[in-house]
Parts: C-alpha cells; structure tokens; sequence
C-alpha cells in the first residue's frame, strides 16, 4: 500500500498508469523549491544584472555628445546633459583618418592569428600523441601549456628582453655577428611577424592541449580495426582523427570567428610598449578604444567603436555558425 | 613469459596497437627533436628573465641581457626585500584580491550552476538566457567604465579588481554541465525527501560530489585573478600605490624607469644611488612567474578536465 506511490515518479505518471488521459500540461506553478533555488542563485543574477545589462544602456553614449553637469550625477550627465547627436559620432569615426588602418589591422592579424590558430595545434596535438615515449610527450606538453598562465604584462618583459635596442639579446646577437642594433620598437617593417610570433607561442599550447584531450578520448578500437585493415598513418590520421575532432576544430573556429573584430588589448598595447612609432601597425579596435576613453577623453568615438565592434562582432558569431553548420549539421556551437 | 628479455620488450613497446601502430623509429625521433625545440622555445624566455634578474647590474650594462651574466648578483632581490613596504604590499594585494576573488567567483558560479543543473526550476529557460546574452553582446569599455566609476563608486578600491571578473558565462556553464551529468538525481531527491531545504541539499550534498569542478574553475579564477592587470589599469589612480597587485606594479615600473628612485619613503638614501633597475624589473616578474611556473605542472590535468566538461554541448 505504501509502496505504490515510490514507482510513481510524478502525478501526470501515476494518472496514465490507470489509463486515464494525462493532465494537460499547464502553466508550472511556482513552488517553494523554485524559491529556494531563486534565492540561492539571486547574488549571479544580481552580478549579471549589475555587471552585463546594466553596462548595456551605456550604448547611448554612441549617441550622444557627453557633457559633464557639475553637481549633478552620472545619469542626469549622461541622459538630460548631454544632446542627442544621431550618426555624428559614427561619421566622425570614420572620417579620422586612421580609422581604416585600424580595421585593417585588427581583421588581418585575427584572419592570420586563426588561420595559425586553427592548423597547427591540430597538426601538433595528432603529432605529439603518436609520440613513443609518454614521458617525453608529457613534458613537453607541459612546457608548451606553460605561456597560457602567464600574463601578457609579464611577456611584455620577456620580449622586452630579447628586443630591447641596448641591451636585448638579439641585438647582442646581431653586432657580435657585426650587424648594426636594430631598434625594434620603432621598426615597424618588423611587427606584423612578431606579433604573430608571440601570439602563437603564447596560444598554440592551450590549443593543443584541448585538441590532445578529444584525441586521447576516442576509442582505440577504431585504430585496432584500422590496423587490421591495414590502414597506414596518414590513413588513419585522415579517416579517424580528424573527422573525430571536427566538432571541436568548429566551435574554436566559431569562436575565433565571433572575436574576429576584437584582438587581445594585453599583446597590442603592452608587448609593443605602445610605442608611438609602430602604430600603424599595431593598433587594433580595442586599443583605439582603450586610448579614446582613457587618454583622449573622446567618450563619443570610443562608444561608437565598441558599439560598432559589437555589432559587427555579433553578426560575424551568428554567420559562422550558421554556415558551419550548413557544411556540417552535427557541429556548431549553438 | 617466463623469459625476462621478452618481459622487457614488451614493457617498452606497449601494448599491441603501440607495437604494430607505432611510429616508425625516423619518424618518431624527427617529431621529438621538434616537441623538444617547441618546449625549449616556450621555456627559455623564463630562465633568460631569471638569469637577467640575478646579473649584476654592471654586467648588464657591459654585455646587456645575457643567458651567463658575468658576474652573479642577488642585490636586486635585496632591493625588492628592502621596498616591501611597496612591493611587499603589492605582492600581499596580489594573494587578497587572488583569495576573495576565488572564493567568490565559486560562490557566484556554483550557485546559479546548481539551479540551472535543476531540470524543473522555474526560471531555467529565462536564466539560461540571461546568461548567454552577454556572450553576444556587451556595453564595450566606455560604458562599464562609466558604470564602474560613476555609479558604482567602483574607483581607487579592492572592487573594483575583484567584482567585475567575479563571475561568467563559460564558468557557470561548466559547472551546470557538471551538476547536471555527474550528480545522481537520487541524491537530491533524497536529501527532500528527508526535508532538506535545496541550500542545504546544495551545501551538503552536491558541493562534496563536486570538488573536481571546484578545484577546475578555483584554479580558473584563481590564474585569472593572478594574471590580472587590465582593472587595475582602469580603475586605479597613480597615487592610490597601496591598492597595486604586482602585475600593475610591473606597468607602473614600465612607464617612469626611475620611478622607485622617485619614492625616497621606500628605499634609504645610499641605496638609492645604485638601484639595481634593469635586474630588478625582471626580479618582480620573477615574484609573478614563479608561483605561477611551480605550482600549473600540478594542477594542468584539471584545466584539461574543465576545458572538457565545457566542451560538452547542452
């Protein structure tokens, strides 16, 4: 008698069991479990109201010429103060005339940086499994893993060190083969290739090591039977490996796509020492940005680059997806 | 088997598929060599910065930075040792902001993770938008700036480093990922049929099952918060020095060389007159990257584990 209701795990169940029609699913009710668990996860919704959607309104700004009202608080600055400009800030943007450098800029290192970022940590990962030797894999992924957890500010220091015109390595290097020092924070001939050079080192490892962990997870047996069948390496590579790690390979893509307009401030800013002479091909969006709000003070433009920024970024995620998973349904991020 | 030299060759060449799969030995040597040249690529640069950091000054300014200075000297790290009214607060600031920020950014995830990972809960479909919506969209830096600085009151204070990176999408959806896969429903189901409130179900009962997501995303959190310099950068004023975390001091450092000359409070006089500068700039970033060298060999697995966990759809 007491035992009945425990094989009846909800009403709708216990109803249909006797054969009668089940309830029509209504409007849950809210129940007391529903509070308690709003109540435990109010503080991450507070955050995410305060943190991410309060921020959003800021928007205007793109908008507006904004006018501090002394006296008088932020909003009342922002919303009664300050005029309502329409597109001017946006034709301005593009009117400055290093504006096109900077997009130019910011989607060719990120179209390289992907490029890169997408073949040879898959190349590498494949490689560095068919390693004999699992200690010597081991470490070296370890060491290789290594420039993820280290700061941009600190690489800064690292490539100061090698690049630095008086006393960096390289040019040590360079006159004791009797060269002339090359003062590398002002060539710009040189940027380009540094700068994909460090962003490289700093991100294949993290890439290989998310690409190892699928590898290691797919089942052998599909290698056994291939071994059987006499497939050789390259086979197997081609015909298990990469169609195995298809769906990882595209939500990085998906990814790196979606992020196709901002660049990581931390390499553009910090690793080139801001230095004025190389600008040209080194500032990106995020670093205009950052200068606009920060040094210039030029609250309109900055607004209307980041709104642009979004934007365009937001499109770029929701197109790569969908073309994604055009090519292939079962990928895709969402 | 019973003969040792075929126990041998076994244990080195594995099992079967390594021993008739594996790479032929030309090839298996060609692709060491290289892993051996990339792991020595990423690895250099952090003994270079160490041999510069214990040169002495005049072999510096000699040879420049060099992997075997000529002469070996330790005054730079005497020097930071006798700053630590600065550095030594920043380095203190540093491990602070590092704690708080952990534990809260856990509190933070963990907690939404776990009402998510509720397949009835009420507001799932209107939560798990909320918080997917930020992935998309953002105000960009003016705006948080502003709401930061100017409604928040977020400026010269501890706040404003540990707030904003408190919490993310990608946390809390490994950590709904994990609830939702590894914690048996029977479990909770349990702990409500005994009257437990769902904090207490949560506190008890789900958070001890869930220490390999915990540990995955404190040491998430606790790298980020680590390496974090872009708040300071925004939020702090150069005269607000006993706010710096040690990566900021590195930045501030960066932009005016003489700058502990500057701050007579910290160093005596004679020992201003021969600071170490070059050694002791990369002596601070050896305080930041030896934590960080020592202690990520251990904890790498769970990054895998987490970048895994994430990976899953849903």
């Amino acid at each position: 008698m007491a035992l009945v209701p425990i094989f009846r795990k909800n009403p709708e169940e216990a109803l249909s069991i006797k054969g009668e029609a089940p309830i029509k699913k209504k409007r849950r009710r809210f129940t007391w479990d529903d509070f308690e668990l709003t109540l435990l996860s109010l503080p991450t919704v507070v955050w995410f109201i305060a943190f991410c959607y309060i921020p959003l309104f800021g928007i205007v700004f793109a908008f507006k010429n904004y006018k501090v009202k002394r006296g008088k608080g932020f909003l009342y600055s922002l919303f009664v103060n300050s005029k309502w400009v329409g597109l001017k800030n946006f034709r301005f943007l593009f009117l400055s005339s290093d504006i096109w450098n900077i997009f130019r800029n910011t989607l060719c290192y990120n179209f390289v940086f992907i490029l890169i970022g997408v073949t040879l940590p898959v190349a590498l990962a494949i490689m560095i499994t068919q390693l004999r030797s699992r200690r010597l894999a081991k470490v070296c992924q370890t060491a290789v893993f290594m420039p993820h957890f280290l700061s941009w500010v600190v690489i800064s220091y690292f490539v100061f060190a090698f690049l630095s015109t008086d006393m960096g390595l390289l040019n040590t290097i360079i006159t004791s083969l009797g060269g002339e020092r090359i003062r590398w924070y002002q060539e710009k001939a040189y940027w380009p290739y540094i700068l994909v050079f460090i962003n490289t080192w700093k991100t294949f490892g993290y890439s290989m090591v998310v690409y190892m962990a699928t590898i290691t997870g797919i089942d052998q047996s599909l290698y056994e039977s291939a071994v059987i069948d006499g497939a050789t390496k390259w086979q197997q590579c081609k015909g298990i490996t990469i169609p195995m790690l298809r769906p990882v390979i595209s939500i990085m893509f998906i990814l790196n796509v979606g992020n196709i307009f901002s660049t990581d401030f931390g390499l553009f800013y910090q690793v080139t020492r801001d230095s004025g002479s190389i600008i040209d091909v080194t500032q990106t969006l995020d670093v205009y940005v950052y200068k606009a709000t920060m040094e210039s003070n030029n609250y309109g433009f900055s607004a209307a680059a980041s709104l642009l920024q979004n934007t365009l970024g937001c499109i770029m995620l929701i197109t790569a997806n969908l073309v994604v998973k055009k090519i292939d349904p079962d990928s895709g991020l969402f | 088997m019973s003969n040792p030299a075929a126990k041998a060759t076994l244990r080195e060449t594995g099992d079967g598929l390594t021993r008739f799969n594996g790479l032929k030995p030309l090839t298996n040597a060609a692709f060491s060599l290289l892993f051996i040249v990339l792991a020595l690529i990423t690895f250099l640069p952090v003994l270079f910065v160490f041999m510069i950091s214990i040169s002495s000054e005049a072999s510096i300014a000699a040879n420049g930075y060099s992997f075997w200075p000529s002469e070996f000297s330790l005054r730079s790290y005497e020097y930071l040792w006798q700053s630590k009214d600065y550095i030594g607060r920043a380095f203190l600031n540093s491990i602070g902001i590092t704690v708080v920020g952990t534990c809260l950014g856990l509190i933070l995830t963990s907690t939404l993770g776990y009402a998510l990972s509720r397949p009835n809960f009420y507001f799932k479909k209107l939560y798990t938008l909320m918080i997917l919506v930020p992935m998309f969209f953002g105000g960009g830096l003016l705006a948080t700036y502003m709401v930061n600085t100017q409604l928040y009151g977020l400026k010269n204070t501890y706040f404003a480093l540990i707030l904003p990176g408190a919490c993310s999408t990608f946390y809390v959806v490994i950590m709904r990922t994990f609830f939702q896969t590894t914690i048996p429903d029977s479990i909770i189901e349990s702990g409500k049929i005994d009257g437990a409130s769902q904090l207490r179900i949560f506190v008890q009962l789900v958070l001890p099952l869930a220490l390999p997501v915990i540990a995955t995303i404190g040491l998430f959190f606790t790298f980020n918060y680590w390496n974090a310099w872009y708040g300071a950068m925004l939020y702090l004023d150069s005269n607000h020095r006993e706010l710096f975390p040690l990566q900021y001091v590195l930045i501030s450092i960066e932009r005016n060389i003489a700058f502990m000359a500057q701050n007579e409070e910290f160093l005596s006089e004679e020992s201003m007159a021969n600071m170490p500068t070059e050694s002791m700039r990369m002596a601070i970033v050896m305080v930041i990257v030896i934590p960080i060298a020592c202690s990520y060999p251990f904890f790498q697995r769970y990054f895998v584990g987490g970048l895994t966990i994430g990976a899953v759809k849903g």
